[in-house]
């Protein structure tokens, strides 16, 4: 599903963030990203997410390498990975309903379907009934699941979340990471950057650890 | 099983269709909700625009109005032929039953030193003043209109020396010579308004392509957050291009305003002038297709520096 082979990325002004990084993720598997900050987990997410070209090797995303993808076909590959934030990146000028119905209207789904497609994914979130609400109304927990309700209303291929607990108490935190197994459960691609040993290791799945850009477990 | 795949494939294609149509709907007006919340900035660009489009609008019915005046004499090229002062009416009549003669001559008439004075009485609005002179001091004419008007300046000014033999003739003004002056100076003028107009043209851009910019910068987070749900940039900038449209429309329609406000303020000076003068001019307005026109010009204009801005901004706003 989701393959890295021999992936570098320097920064012209901050040296080399990743050298020689190579794994794979299998389809339906979750993963847990962990090292120091500055380690590269954002980098590597950001290789992931296109946002950042990797100078050496490739990254491979259901068999298509997206290392030299075109400008013109970003947007579309990104319509199979669902991204969720650390600070949850909502539109707090839009209620929750919109702010979850995005990556669908950006990608010409019809009102009916944007419709139904939001309340089946505000549902699994347990957030159904405050689609009317702003952000700011709700509590940081509830943010973050409507952060994750955008991530999954399209049916990714692939959830990347970068840090979803870390504005979150453990009890918040352990529910958010349930969802995720949820997830994974329906055969979605699971990956997780997170600080969080303890609950990484309460939790058991596979851990890729990055220390100074090297891949160190795997 | 193949039929089902295409009508599920065709029907797709309408959905996009649909939230295509939607989506620019949705853009039309949500750009517009948005100029009015905040109601201020909105404002104070849509004034400056409309003050540049009005200059340029005005400029152009100046020029048209002046046109106007000076159209029916374009067809003009009537020769003055002034005689001595000593020269009877019954000699002056002679003269222009001889010219009459010439072949290239079309029309002649001679207007008698009394003629003269009536004509200009009437019309000068000077009666009283001249009135009061002694003797009359307007020559007799005898007006020339040649028979291949303004086709050759050769001709006419060949024809112009003929009639300077004649011992009768003080001298000869050819109208068609400040005619030719008039057009040239309007030419001018009308390139000068066409200069400006592009300046302000410019000047409307700019300002749009501006804001349009702020705008962005004021909204980079959506942007980036779209991007990152895989928006396209031409779904990105929709609403940016609406708005550039609806800060062109508006204030091409104010700037339509504020010129027509002015011509109207205008309007009666310029009637009683008129008057003054013994003519009956009528102020002209923008048309209703060139006030379309107008709309058109300014939206366009409007959207396109928005759109620059948009194609190259873009492009380098990154998500963090």
């Amino acid at each position: 599903m989701l393959r890295f082979e021999h992936v570098s990325k320097r920064y012209p002004d901050a040296g080399e963030a990743l050298t020689d990084v190579s794994f794979h993720l299998h389809r339906g598997e979750m993963a847990f990203l962990t090292g120091r900050s500055g380690a590269g987990k954002s980098t590597l997410l950001k290789l992931i997410a296109m946002m950042e070209q990797c100078t050496r090797g490739s990254v491979l995303l259901d068999g298509q390498d997206i290392t030299r993808i075109g400008e013109r076909k970003i947007p579309y590959m990104r319509r199979n990975l669902g991204l969720i934030f650390q600070d949850y990146k909502l539109l707090n000028d839009r209620t929750v309903f919109d702010n979850v119905a995005l990556p669908l209207v950006v990608s010409g789904y019809n009102h009916q379907e944007v419709a139904r497609r939001v309340r089946a994914s505000l549902d699994k979130v347990g957030l159904l009934g405050k689609e009317k609400k702003h952000p700011l109304a709700l509590s940081g927990g509830e943010q973050q699941r409507v952060g994750i309700a955008r991530a999954i209303v399209n049916k990714p291929k692939l959830i990347l979340a970068d840090e979803p607990t870390g504005n979150l108490d453990p009890d918040l935190s352990a529910e958010v990471m349930f969802m995720f197994e949820q997830f994974k459960q329906v055969g979605v691609t699971v990956l997780i950057a997170s600080h969080d040993i303890e609950l990484i290791n309460h939790l058991g799945h596979r851990v890729l650890t990055l220390d100074k850009g090297h891949l160190v477990v795997s | 099983m193949k039929r089902n795949h295409r009508k599920q494939a065709g029907s797709r294609l309408a959905e996009l269709f649909q939230a295509y149509l939607l989506n620019h709907a949705h853009g039309l007006f949500s750009s517009l909700g948005r100029l009015t919340r905040t109601p201020f900035t909105s404002a104070m660009t849509i004034l400056v625009l409309a003050i540049a489009i009005s200059l340029a609008s005005s400029f152009y019915i100046v020029v048209a109005n002046i046109q106007q005046l000076t159209g029916n004499l374009e067809s003009s090229n009537q020769m003055s032929l002034f005689l001595h002062d000593n020269i009877t009416d019954a000699a002056g009549q002679k003269l222009a039953e001889q010219i009459q003669q010439n072949g290239s001559v079309m029309e002649v008439k001679f207007i008698s030193k009394k003629q003269a004075l009536e004509e200009f009485k009437a019309n000068s609005g000077f009666s009283d003043a001249l009135n009061a002179l002694e003797r009359n001091p307007l020559p007799s004419v005898i007006q020339v209109v040649p028979k291949n008007a303004l086709e050759s300046n050769e001709d006419i000014e060949k024809l112009m020396s003929d009639f300077k033999q004649f011992p009768q003739v003080d001298f000869v003004q050819v109208d068609m010579q400040w005619v030719a002056r008039l057009q040239t100076i309007m030419l001018i003028a009308s390139r000068g308004v066409m200069l400006v107009s592009l300046l302000l043209g410019f000047a409307v851009t700019f300002i749009t392509g501006n804001t349009i910019r702020l705008e962005l910068q004021n909204r980079q987070d959506e942007v980036f957050i779209s991007k990152l749900v895989g928006a396209t940039h031409a779904f990105i900038q929709r609403p940016f291009l609406y708005t550039g449209f609806w800060l062109g429309f508006i204030s091409g329609f104010l700037g339509w305003l504020i010129m027509t406000i002015m011509l109207l303020i205008l309007e009666t000076p310029v009637e009683k002038l008129s008057t003054l003068y013994n003519s009956s001019f009528d102020l002209l307005f923008l048309s209703f297709s060139e006030f379309i026109l107008l709309l058109m010009i300014s939206s366009v204009l409007a959207v396109l520096g928005s759109w620059a801005v948009l194609h190259y901004q873009l492009r380098q706003l990154k998500p963090q």
